[in-house]
């Protein structure tokens, strides 16, 4: 029983997290909002450099093989400095999916080594999911016929553009013709795959809500530590020290269930749905409360378009609705718990015993 | 990262069940918040203690088996997955141990740690006064040196189950000069010394579960100091960090009221669902319970690795005390208008003690330093906020 990190895994983490800190500064996301693809090729060059796109790649496909474990420390880099979607669903979700795929489907080893030198963009089109993310520059999209898999390229949909409330976030209503061709996965073997995906992605998501929660808290304490009123800074005032103090308590207690998450599924546990949606619910509550108490600390200037709390709140009110919203999740652990052979109980932690 | 159990952890695990099975008193125990429930827990403890299982992290010499903590977690889920007794000796063992193990003199720990194990001696806390509860430092009473003792004069009060109890522990002011955390010196007091009057206050509960103490001219041996005389407030920090964090309030000790809480929204399920919040209300106190267990073998983890746990642990404290809260509020909602009956009550239907339950988890958030105090523990240390 061994529930932390190895030194390495935190030394990635350490190295990305310095990495997107200069690459990825908010002037920088600002700038690349504006442009229509929403995306920069020079970030995702940089960031396959990084190793990132190679993480979770089998190392015969040219990739590092790692898992969900650290990905769940990524994950949370991403969230933090609010990089958009296209990234990990294509190096996290996507290479998962594909890396499932029977050996048989011929592109399935290419497109693995693609993912890890990052000359490669996937959108994934889960049902769980209204709408695809950067599904107008994916030169395929994944998505589901009947729980078909069909790998669909750019050529072959149509995009309809749904802006958000998140101005990172492109979002398609994709159009296409399933066809023997597209289709990589039949119904039966594309079910535990689907169903993967969408655990996946939902870690995914999960990882980013918490990384956006500790960005807003960082915001926050920074900003209350050097705006005055009444002659002190307000971060001396109790009840603003009390809203940051539960931001970091939500956070804190939320880590934990997103690693045990990582590792369920990593590891193909039971319980591993189950665990992903406690990771979801946690995160994406640490996340609100971040954001709600984020934008009271900073009062008016919370509200302005120019203090850049608005990006990670903004994201967080996405986010949290995405790969299974609350109600969706909530289900699920609603019949998990109060299933007759339910997990409950002091021991049951880590699997039943 | 590896979460499965080692060999030798599910051995131990399959142990401490097993014995725990043969051993546990048929008989529900009485409160030990009453004399004769005082007596019945402190049996079953000296049980425990001669199957080596009162004190499992403690070495050996002392009674225990050195076990590590993730063991300990163990250990404490068999415990309370088997609905064993609460521990009455908790505030000698698990708060003034490990204060013990750390500051005491070898002497010290010889002559108090395997009889506190045994719970030969039973411990009371006395940090609070009249005038000193979340500000502790604002401590009057005082331990002035008279040749090789002191000499105790003030009042204490809030000490659990200090009128049942051997020996009490506390802070007091042996610089008669001094001001707040200066001058304080940590010290134990046998609680039949001359001198000492112990009053008991009755608790929500209408039981004398709390007491005030009072010293007159109480004289202590010096080598009843833990720590360097002044220097109390320091070792007395140690054990408010050991309050507040994992020892005292292990994440078994919510599972199984979760795990009973689901039952017992199952089994009145169709009156409980009028109210839809109700079941999210279950929900939520589940995944509260597991976060603060993943988060202890974390925390395990990192002790293990060698890190250090600070002010998280004021996180901890009010994790739990909220939790125990929200996990008897919502078994009170189920209970609807049966709640308030008491166990002596013929149309009671509360066989686990909800009720009780309830009224001790008002104080969570009050005691072990109140949750506002906590807040503020996190914004500054955790965050770095500036001071009021
Ligand atoms: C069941 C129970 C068992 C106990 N057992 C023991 C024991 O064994 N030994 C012992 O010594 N003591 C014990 N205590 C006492 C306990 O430690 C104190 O109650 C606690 O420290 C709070 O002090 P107080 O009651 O004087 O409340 P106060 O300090 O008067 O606080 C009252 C309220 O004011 C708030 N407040 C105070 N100061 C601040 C501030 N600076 N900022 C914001 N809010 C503030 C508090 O948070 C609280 O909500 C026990 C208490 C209970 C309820």
């Amino acid at each position: 029983m061994d529930f932390t990190f190895t030194d390495d895994e935190r030394a990635f983490q350490d190295a990305i997290s310095r990495f997107l800190m200069t690459e990825a500064a908010p002037e920088a996301l600002r700038e690349i909002w504006e442009t229509d693809a929403g995306r920069s090729p020079d970030l995702r060059n940089k960031m396959a450099e990084q190793g990132l796109t190679a993480l979770s790649i089998p190392e015969e496909a040219g990739g590092l093989g790692m898992g969900d474990v650290v990905w769940s420390l990524m994950t949370q880099e991403l969230g933090y400095y609010g990089i958009p979607d296209s990234l990990a669903d294509t190096a996290y979700v996507s290479a998962g999916l594909i890396a499932a795929l029977p050996e048989t489907v011929a592109d399935r080893n290419g497109w693995l080594e693609q993912i890890a030198e990052g000359s490669i963009r996937i959108a994934v089109g889960h049902p769980v999911n209204p709408l695809v993310a950067d599904a107008h520059l994916a030169d395929f999209t994944l998505l589901n016929h009947e729980g078909e898999i069909h790998a669909v390229p750019r050529s072959l949909i149509d995009v309809e553009h749904n802006a958000s409330i998140d101005s990172s976030r492109r979002l398609c209503r994709v159009m296409w013709e399933p066809s023997n061709s597209t289709r990589v996965a039949d119904a039966e073997t594309g079910a535990p795959i689907w169903e993967e995906a969408l655990n996946r992605g939902a870690l995914s998501v999960a990882g980013q809500l918490l990384g956006l929660a500790q960005r807003m808290l960082d915001l926050s304490v920074d900003y209350v530590a050097q705006r005055k009123q009444f002659g002190k800074p307000i971060g001396s005032f109790q009840a603003v020290k009390h809203h940051l103090a539960d931001v970091a308590s939500k956070i804190e207690f939320a880590k934990p269930v997103l690693y045990r998450a990582a590792y369920s599924l990593q590891h193909g546990q039971a319980d591993a749905a189950l665990h992903i949606s406690q990771a979801h619910v946690a995160c994406a509550e640490a996340a609100h409360l971040a954001a709600r108490h984020g934008i009271q600390v900073h009062g008016a200037m919370g509200y302005t378009w120019e203090v850049d709390l608005q990006m990670f709140m903004k994201r967080t009110w996405a986010l949290e609705s995405s790969w299974g919203d609350r109600a969706f999740h909530k289900a699920r652990i609603s019949a998990a718990i109060f299933a007759d052979d339910a997990p409950l109980g002091p021991g049951q932690t880590f699997g039943r015993s | 990262m590896d979460l499965n159990y080692t060999p030798r952890q599910q051995a131990f695990r399959q142990e401490v069940r097993a014995w725990l099975k043969d051993n546990l008193p048929a008989q529900k125990l009485a409160s030990y918040d009453t004399c004769e429930g005082f007596e019945q827990h402190r049996e079953w403890e000296r049980k425990l203690f001669d199957a080596r299982l009162s004190m499992v992290m403690w070495p050996e010499e002392l009674g225990g088996r050195g076990c590590d903590l993730t063991e300990w977690l163990i250990f404490e889920e068999e415990y309370y997955g088997a609905d064993a007794p609460m521990r009455v000796n908790q505030n000698g063992q698990l708060l003034l141990g490990p204060t013990l193990m750390e500051f005491g003199t070898e002497e010290q720990k010889k002559r108090f740690l395997p009889r506190m194990a045994a719970s030969d001696d039973m411990w009371a806390q006395a940090w609070s006064e009249p005038n000193a509860g979340s500000d502790m430092a604002a401590i009057s009473s005082k331990a002035i040196r008279d040749g090789d003792h002191y000499v105790i004069n003030g009042q204490k009060t809030w000490s659990t189950r200090a009128i049942y109890a051997d020996w009490a522990f506390g802070l007091f002011r042996s610089d008669a000069d001094s001001k707040r955390h200066h001058g304080l010196s940590f010290l134990m007091v046998p609680l039949d010394a001359e001198g000492v009057t112990i009053r008991p206050i009755k608790a929500l509960n209408g039981k004398d579960a709390f007491a005030e103490i009072f010293f007159d001219n109480v004289r202590v041996p010096v080598e009843n100091r833990i720590g360097e005389e002044g220097s109390g407030w320091h070792v007395a920090m140690a054990t408010a960090g050991f309050e507040r964090g994992l020892l005292l309030r292990s994440p078994a000790r919510f599972q199984q009221p979760v795990r009973k809480l689901v039952e017992l929204y199952k089994a009145n399920q169709a009156a409980a669902d009028r109210d839809p919040s109700i079941r999210d209300a279950v929900m939520d106190v589940w995944a509260g319970a597991e976060s603060y267990a993943l988060s202890a073998y974390q925390s395990v983890g990192r002790l293990a690795r060698g890190e250090k746990i600070g002010a998280e642990s004021s996180i901890n404290k009010i994790i739990w005390s909220e939790l125990d809260l929200k996990i008897h509020e919502t078994a009170m909602r189920i209970l609807g208008a049966r709640g308030e009956l008491l166990s002596s009550a013929p149309q009671n239907q509360d066989d686990h003690g909800w009720l009780e339950g309830f009224l001790f988890a008002q104080a969570g958030p009050i005691y072990a330093g109140a949750n506002e105090i906590q807040r503020n523990i996190i914004a500054e240390r955790m965050l770095g906020l500036p001071k009021a």
